[in-house]
């Protein structure tokens, strides 16, 4: 049927394969994990937001007197190497994680999403040629790619952000590309196109919405994952600059002193460790939720 | 079997090629003028035209991309900025010490991986099963340079053990390929566990429990034969993941590899170098990925070569 004969108020009825967020959040709900891996997340958002005003040091405060000083009560995660508070630091640090870890997901999923949507959606040539793309960019190991990026934008915590989204990409793509696939051969999407619905309405009203799943739980995970790459791509220097208290560059600041302070990159570890580690557990928890058949 | 095998061949080749394009293009995407860039802000005209002429930025671009492919087929990646050294002579002079790193890595991932994913998934529910799980969920989320950091401080600086850098002998190589393989081992635990899960629960494993099969032969010879069979695909993909964290395991621990050469090369916009080398990796890596899928196919015989 061609498009242009669309005569009916596409008003389709709600999307019977779309989960309430009520069946959902009950699921979740029943995994302990997940909900301390929510709690987490959100305590650090609230950290990241708030924490910076209660802080009992200015981040960039140099104190060359105290310098490289161990855990005490003053200093609670001990000085660094210019006498600055680590403990500070790391608070003050915790809005850059997270928004290297937001933006550079947001990047990878938007771009991915399109890209595995049309290619599931429309098939052939632009599903291969697609698909081809997301296997070149699937060769570079690792953090290859994102390495490969920031090294020709240049280190800065923006390129960071677009190399690691960028590096997001073909993992958003594939999964999307996956679940388009089996979504379009369903009989409610045959009934929006014998509607007269164009493809752009149910890409986005009717497929985009059945795919969600998915592509939350991959967010969530690759929240994971953005925040160890930037980090690692900070420790190499090719990241957030200094003072900037960015936690893979306070490792890395710490590395030169682990003979005399220890100290100064435990703490940034632990911190990057504990962030990660609540956004993989509540990742785990939410694809148990919210889509069991992908459970690896 | 050996039509497969050299259709999947035949597959790789745009994906390689795709790999040669995106290296290619790497220098021109660096905003700006790539020649001023390399030669560095300090440099005159006349020295940012030499190296424009250098790099064969003259011509037309795909003139250029043609001269970078014939030459990278015959193992020509062109000429350090540094050190005017040969890259191919360089990044293989390297090249093996990050490939040993990671498969050496690899191999203790498979091993500490396939034990507890097994233990893990036969002690459904029990203390050892959650244990493994968290320590996994732990090994997950870990840097691994930070990983690295710590062992180096407790069992180098602190006990005085193992040396602190370099590699090649065995007690310099503990240390780098533990900090390296513990997250894959973390994956390969996940992933036998739930495989080993789903195939337990099938028909012919209650079967061979009712005839009377010893536990032991059944988890061992039949269980594990076909949990294997997801577990190997991503063995291959860890084994390309370490290639690449190679990078920050090898400057931690300060290893003479390919990884510590790009980033000093990209410290040094030497990017000959820097593209010569991301390009061996990736070439390598979608080779062992083809020799994964073929492997297994092997393995799974359910699977239609056709």
């Amino acid at each position: 049927m061609p498009e242009t004969t669309v005569n009916y108020p596409v008003t389709t009825p709600p999307n019977p394969h779309v989960e309430s967020f009520k069946n959902v959040l009950k699921r979740l709900k029943k995994n302990k994990a997940a909900m301390v891996g929510g709690f987490l997340i959100l305590f650090f958002i609230v950290v990241s937001i708030i924490g910076p005003f209660f802080t009992p040091f200015d981040p960039s405060e140099q104190n060359h007197v105290n310098k490289l000083a161990g855990p005490s009560l003053e200093h609670w995660f001990g000085t660094d190497h210019h006498g600055r508070d680590i403990f500070s630091r790391i608070i003050h640090g915790m809005s850059i994680t997270l928004y290297i870890g937001f933006f550079s997901v947001l990047i990878g999923a938007v771009i991915g999403v399109l890209f595995g949507i049309v290619s599931g959606y429309f098939g052939g040539k632009m599903d291969a040629v697609i698909m081809r793309i997301m296997d070149v960019l699937l060769a570079f190991p690792g953090i290859l790619l994102a390495l490969g990026i920031v090294s020709v934008l240049g280190g800065s915590l923006n390129n960071v952000i677009i190399s690691v989204g960028i590096f997001s990409v073909p993992a958003f793509a594939r999964i999307v590309r996956g679940s388009t696939l089996s979504v379009k051969k369903l009989e409610y999407i045959d009934a929006v196109r014998a509607l007269g619905a164009s493809h752009f309405r149910i890409i986005f009203r009717h497929v985009l919405p059945n795919v969600m799943s998915p592509i939350i739980v991959q967010a969530t995970l690759r929240m994971a994952t953005a925040v160890l790459t930037a980090s690692g791509l900070s420790f190499l220097g090719l990241g957030a600059q200094p003072p900037t208290p960015e936690w893979g560059a306070m490792l890395s600041d710490g590395r030169n002193y682990m003979w005399d302070a220890g100290h100064v990159a435990f703490f940034p570890g632990i911190a990057i460790v504990v962030v990660v580690l609540a956004f993989n557990i509540f990742g785990d928890g939410l694809r148990d939720a919210l889509d069991p058949k992908m459970k690896s | 079997m050996i039509q497969f095998i050299i259709r999947r061949i035949l597959q790789t080749v745009p994906v390689l090629l795709g790999v040669t394009i995106l290296v290619f293009f790497m220098m021109h995407l660096i905003p700006g003028d790539p020649a001023q860039v390399i030669a560095g802000e300090a440099a005159n005209e006349e020295q940012v035209e030499q190296m424009r002429e250098r790099l064969g930025l003259n011509d037309p671009l795909y003139v250029q991309y043609g001269t970078y492919l014939m030459n990278a087929l015959q193992g020509d990646l062109g000429d350090s900025i540094r050190s005017g050294r040969e890259v191919t002579a360089e990044v293989s002079s390297r090249f093996w010490v990050t490939f040993e790193l990671a498969f050496y890595s690899t191999l203790l991932s498979i091993f500490i991986g396939l034990i507890a994913g097994i233990i893990s998934a036969v002690r459904q529910y029990t203390f050892s099963d959650v244990g493994i799980m968290i320590a996994a969920l732990f090994g997950l989320s870990m840097p691994n340079f930070w990983l690295g950091l710590m062992l180096m401080q407790y069992f180098s600086l602190n006990l005085g053990w193992l040396p602190v850098s370099g590699w090649g002998t065995p007690d310099r190589i503990i240390l780098p390929v533990l900090a390296l393989g513990t997250a894959g081992a973390a994956i390969i635990a996940r992933m036998t566990r739930s495989s080993m899960l789903e195939v337990i629960s099938q028909d012919y494993i209650r079967t061979a429990r009712a005839k009377g099969v010893k536990e032991k032969y059944v988890i061992y010879k039949h269980a594990l034969k076909n949990a294997m069979i997801p577990v190997v695909t991503v063995i291959g993909l860890e084994f390309g993941t370490l290639l690449g964290g190679a990078v920050l395991t090898e400057t931690v621990f300060s290893i003479n590899g390919l990884g510590r050469y790009i980033v000093e090369s990209i410290g040094a916009r030497d990017f000959p170098v820097v593209q010569g080398s991301v390009l061996v990796i990736a070439l390598v890596f979608v080779i062992v990925n083809l020799l994964v899928d073929i492997s297994y196919r092997f393995l799974n015989k359910r699977i239609d070569f056709n």
